[in-house]
């Protein structure tokens, strides 16, 4: 219990009020009165929830395991300062910085956020950050919209799946068409088939996302970024895993209006899907169109600098039906952990930490192929992650894997059935040697009859 | 110009100002709507090409923390945008009946003009609310 | 407790390069592992010491006001204390750093904090069932409304495209329903505050999809006659949405599912303690009544018992019998929202806080939020507007009407000087239908010391601006900068750093 009233405060108040007792105060009609007794909770001390959090966390064993998965969430080494100045109590306990003259710190922290992932994708200008990875994907596609007036997207195959879920979920609200591009036989977006799509200009946006979800590096081959554009569609860029964009072209070299991303990867943790913090960026000619808060510079009276939320006549308070979205609450304390992680990483150790992910993919995916049986999908190059085919059904290698305490990754048959006999692998900074020879060894122990079973 | 209505202008009861050449029509809004509206920001003009109906709801004036509507005095195809409100939006506010003009409208039917007032009726109006 | 006025630099006009890297092996040369055009030619990143990066953010810290900072009235919003046995049960590293894709069979634990939260809620504000997927309030109206779409159409009614919201709802509502391709109808109040039933009748009708109100509602009264209101939309055929954003006022009292509420979210980040950490992350989890359960989004937690049966429970229960699982094959539902199940660091919160209170000591809080929030409204009422003075629940309005028409100091001047005096401002101009607004909510976590110091300084605020308007007007000026020019900040955007 948290309410720090007495006995006589509450007497006291009260007859400053002029009522007798507290039920006076809340008393409803009999109309809408409590029907029964509302079943909660015991109350706990902290001893005791402290307790019945160990019994949880006695059953999620999941840290037990040897864990290659990935997948649009990654274990990534998060620095001890990113959570000691992160949960200071300012930044922890404040609102939306409304009030901008006590809120210079989180608005100047905000600033240097939408300037990391500005600097980050290549582009423009970025938002104070949205939900994550999917709804950013789902918030950029109506910024496609309302900058074309289109009521159809054209997405690739290989985008993370659950982000296509959650755009098809927006869209039957937002009743737009979506169809899609297939993925090649080297992993990357098959686009032979996009000057066809794009001929009779239907589609708002193309939508490709890179490292896609088989790992494969998918940017827009030089030249097809400007062919799209030419045809007054707009190319959004979707970046699941963020860590990629200290090493690989930014989307905005390559083409991308806009880049809707995931930055869970700095700084924050996996927490069973949550909070993560989406972002958007775009180029300056979709600035209004941008979704949720902007900090932006200015001065006070005084001439000195100053930051303020700004351009908010874009928003939901201020525009109601007509705002570019209804998001209002977004994530800015991840955004903060964001922000800290990646002042901490500096550019030296986000480089280093880039090129560790794909030095350690790159060794996985080669160890794993000398394997009889098992060979990588696909041949483009990747990031962090990699598909790899095993024999028989993923679903039972990774079974079998279970059983010797490795997670050994994500069973891509579960979203696309063409691929049941392929996991998807990821390896990071946190990966080690070790580790990568304890499931090579593990795959190769796999029992002939686990692994043949088709 | 009286009261700050300057006549040969016709107007609409939402404060749009309208000053026609042959079947064009220039609009903007008045001195009055862009002193209630305060600090103005940015316009969000309708695109050249596009066609208006008259009293429609066409765009919008944000001011720093409000949003208005604009709704087109006049109706027909826009023929032209006063691109320079994107860098100087600021110019509603100082030149509201000179460079911080919105649009223009070939008229689609030259009796719309009936429906607006002139700045007599104007002035009056205004002096009301 | 002035805030500090220095400067900091951007972290970006900081450090050298070369600095950094401290965490880890150095990596092998980018270009000797990948194909040189898939790389990006330069990074134009800062290098800054761990102390440098260490101060840096402090001082921001030390430049933002909080609930720990001080009182913190902010309307609306229900700015209470943020338990931190909430934020330790959240760093249990076993549920931290749970994968959202490990088998359930390896999150048991995860799936038990998540299906015991829904329980408590299901039983606390009488409804089926909650979805704890939608990230924020706002993530929840648009989850909310697609249900009421999906089942429209599931129910041969696809034409229902109308929203009634009331005149004093939040600018989400209206925002939601456009993204639903839903139409919105403004409904006024009456003298009294509040929605009238027959107002309500005048306008619902065959094509009324959802009428979303918040009880109490915006100015914080409650609405008396809300079971007229929700016979007459059903009636139409419409659904009743409750928006959550108030409901820390009636907990163990009256339950939106009572009053006749189909929909309703909840602001985990308001009632139940998510710290709003400058602005999320948040937490919104959606309820619905028996005959829209179907349409919840994916995944749903399902529970069973030891015999493999379906675990049937109306609120919370024990769990350690019980076997979970994530149930994503759901035809009927609207599909997933986002990227993974939930904010489920936040749930671990708000069960926390559950724990801490119980069922008894959570409906004591809404006692108490109320109790704070009327004496405040007593106590300043003879020297400030208060437009609907009556017992009001967890907040109330005040207006600067009459103070602005004799000493020219509007709702913003006090807000500001408010600041001046090291408190949060209360939330100005929100309402919209009333003029020169402050909303006043003062949650059931302060003290009758707390409330009383605020009293007399926002007292002596007033007596200021009639003897002394000037002083008032030009506030804050205790605080690390003046007021901003918004309309620059506007006209010019700079939105982000460039390197020269």
């Amino acid at each position: 219990m948290y309410t720090p009233h007495t006995a006589q405060d509450i007497e006291a108040m009260l007859r400053v009020i002029g009522v007798d007792t507290l039920d006076d105060l809340v008393r409803v009609p009999d109309a809408v009165a409590l029907r029964a007794p509302v079943e909660v909770t015991p109350q706990l001390t902290e001893i005791e929830i402290a307790e019945r959090f160990r019994g949880f966390a006695a059953r999620t064993t999941a840290g037990d395991y040897t864990s290659f998965l990935g997948a649009g969430a990654y274990h990534h080494y998060v620095p001890p300062v990113v959570g000691a100045i992160a949960m200071r109590g300012e930044f922890l306990t404040s609102y939306t910085p409304y009030q901008a003259e006590v809120s210079q710190g989180y608005l100047q922290a905000i600033y240097e956020w939408q300037s990391y992932i500005a600097l980050l994708t290549g582009l423009d200008v970025a938002n104070a950050s949205v939900y994550d990875g999917a709804t950013a994907l789902a918030e950029g596609v109506i910024m496609a919209v309302n900058a074309t007036g289109r009521k159809a997207v054209l997405i690739s195959q290989a985008v993370h799946p659950n982000y296509r879920a959650v755009l098809r979920t927006y869209a039957d609200g937002l009743e737009l068409a979506i169809d899609e591009l297939p993925y090649g036989e080297d992993g990357r977006t098959d686009l032979s088939s996009l000057d066809a799509a794009l001929a009779d200009q239907r589609y708002a946006a193309v939508i490709v996302q890179s490292p896609n979800f088989f790992g494969a590096i998918d940017a827009l081959p030089n030249g097809v970024g400007a062919r799209i554009k030419a045809t007054k569609t707009v190319v959004i860029g979707v970046v699941a895993e963020a860590l990629s964009l200290a090493a690989l072209a930014a989307p905005g070299s390559w083409g991308a209006d806009i880049c809707a991303g995931e930055a869970q990867s700095f700084g924050n943790a996996i927490a069973y899907g949550g909070p993560h913090v989406g972002f958007i960026a775009a180029t300056t000619e979709h600035l209004r169109r941008i979704p949720g808060r902007l900090a932006g510079k200015s001065v006070d009276v005084n001439g000195k600098t100053a930051y303020v939320l700004t351009l908010q006549a874009r928003e939901q308070h201020i525009r109601r039906e007509k705002a570019t979205s209804n998001i209002c609450t977004n994530q800015a304390h991840c955004a903060l952990c964001a922000t800290i992680y990646l002042a901490a990483m500096g550019k030296t150790g986000l480089r280093d930490c880039a090129a560790l992910n794909v030095a350690r993919t790159n060794e996985l995916r080669d160890k794993v192929a000398k394997l009889d049986g098992f060979s990588a999908r696909f041949t483009a190059p990747v990031f962090n992650e990699v598909a790899i085919r095993v024999p028989g059904r993923a679903a039972d290698v990774l079974a079998a894997l279970e059983q010797k305490k490795i997670l050994g990754g994500l069973d891509l048959g579960r979203f696309y059935p063409e691929l049941g006999d392929c996991i998807l692998t990821t390896a990071t900074e946190l990966t080690t040697s070790a580790g990568v020879d304890r499931l090579v060894t593990a795959l190769s122990e796999i029992p002939a009859r686990a692994a043949a079973r088709v | 110009m009286a009261n700050g209505v300057p006549a040969g202008l016709l107007y609409s009861k939402e404060h749009e100002w309208v000053l026609m050449d042959g079947d064009v029509a220039t609009v903007g809004i008045t001195d009055y709507a862009q002193s209630s509206l305060g600090d103005i920001v940015y316009v969000e003009l309708p695109r050249v090409g596009a066609t208006l109906t008259q009293f429609d709801s066409i765009g919008v004036i944000e001011s720093v923390k409000a949003v208005s509507d604009i709704f087109t005095p006049v109706g027909g195809e826009v023929v032209g945008t006063n691109g320079d409100l994107d860098n100087n939006p600021a110019s509603v506010n100082g030149d509201p009946y000179g460079a911080g003009w919105f649009y223009k409208v070939k008229l689609a039917d030259m009796g719309q003009t009936n429906d607006l007032l002139s700045s007599e009726q104007y002035e009056q109006l205004i002096a009301e609310a | 407790m002035p805030l500090p006025a220095f400067d900091t630099p951007l972290i970006f006009e900081t450090g050298q390069e070369g600095r950094a890297n401290r965490y880890l092996p150095s990596g092998p040369p980018l270009d000797t592992l990948l194909p040189k055009d898939a790389l990006r030619d330069n990074l134009p990143l800062p290098d800054n010491s761990e102390l440098d990066v260490v101060r840096h953010f402090t001082r921001l810290s030390q430049k933002t006001f909080g609930i720990d900072t001080a009182f913190y009235p902010l309307g609306s919003c229900t700015m209470k204390y943020n338990p931190r046995i909430n934020d330790a049960m959240a760093n249990v590293p076993a549920l931290r750093d749970l994968h959202p894709f490990a088998p359930d069979h390896a999150a048991q634990g995860a799936l038990a904090v998540m299906w015991e939260l829904e329980r408590a809620l299901a039983s606390l504000f009488g409804m089926a069932a909650f979805s704890l997927t939608p990230a924020a309030g706002a993530h929840a109206e648009l989850a909310a409304l697609l249900i009421a779409k999906a089942y429209f159409k599931k129910k041969g009614e696809p034409r229902r495209n109308v929203v009634i919201v009331p005149d004093t709802a939040h600018g989400t509502n209206p925002a939601s329903a456009a993204m639903v391709g839903f139409k919105v109808l403004s409904l006024k109040s009456d003298a009294q505050g509040r929605v009238d039933p027959d107002e309500m009748r005048k306008v619902a009708g065959p094509d009324t999809a959802v009428c979303m109100m918040t009880n109490p509602n915006t100015l914080g009264l409650f609405e008396p006659r809300i079971h007229e209101v929700s016979d007459i939309v059903h009636a139409a055929g419409g659904l009743m949405y409750y928006d959550g954003a108030n409901a820390n006022a009636l907990m163990g009292n009256t339950r939106p599912g009572d009053m006749g509420f189909d929909l309703m979210h909840l602001n985990l980040h308001k009632t139940f303690t998510i710290p709003h950490g400058g602005g999320g992350a948040g937490a919104g989890p959606v309820g619905v009544a028996p005959h829209l359960v179907e349409f919840l989004p994916t995944p749903v937690v399902r529970a069973y018992d030891a015999d493999g049966k379906d675990a049937n429970a109306t609120g919370w229960r024990e769990t350690a019998d019980l076997t979970f699982a994530l149930d994503f094959d759901r035809p009927s539902s609207i599909g997933p929202m986002r990227s993974f199940w939930s904010n489920f660091a936040h749930m671990i919160r708000a069960l926390a806080y559950t724990y801490a209170n119980g069922g008894d000591g959570l409906t004591l809080v809404s006692k108490l939020a109320v109790l704070n929030a009327n004496y405040i409204r007593a106590s300043i009422r003879d020297v400030i507007d208060v437009p609907y003075d009556e017992i009001n629940r967890h907040e109330f309005v005040a207006s600067a009407q009459s103070l602005k028409r004799e000493t020219g100091v509007r709702a913003l001047d006090l807000a500001k000087a408010l600041l001046d005096r090291g408190y949060h401002a209360p939330t100005v101009y929100f309402p919209l239908i009333v003029p020169e607004c402050l909303m006043i909510e003062p949650t059931e976590t302060e003290s009758k010391e707390t409330l009383d110091q605020f009293i007399a300084d926002f007292r002596d605020i007033v007596a200021t601006a009639k003897s002394d308007p000037e002083k008032v007007l030009e506030a804050p000026v205790n605080t690390a900068v003046g007021r901003i020019d918004e309309t620059r900040a506007a006209r010019q955007p700079d939105l982000r750093w460039r390197p020269a």
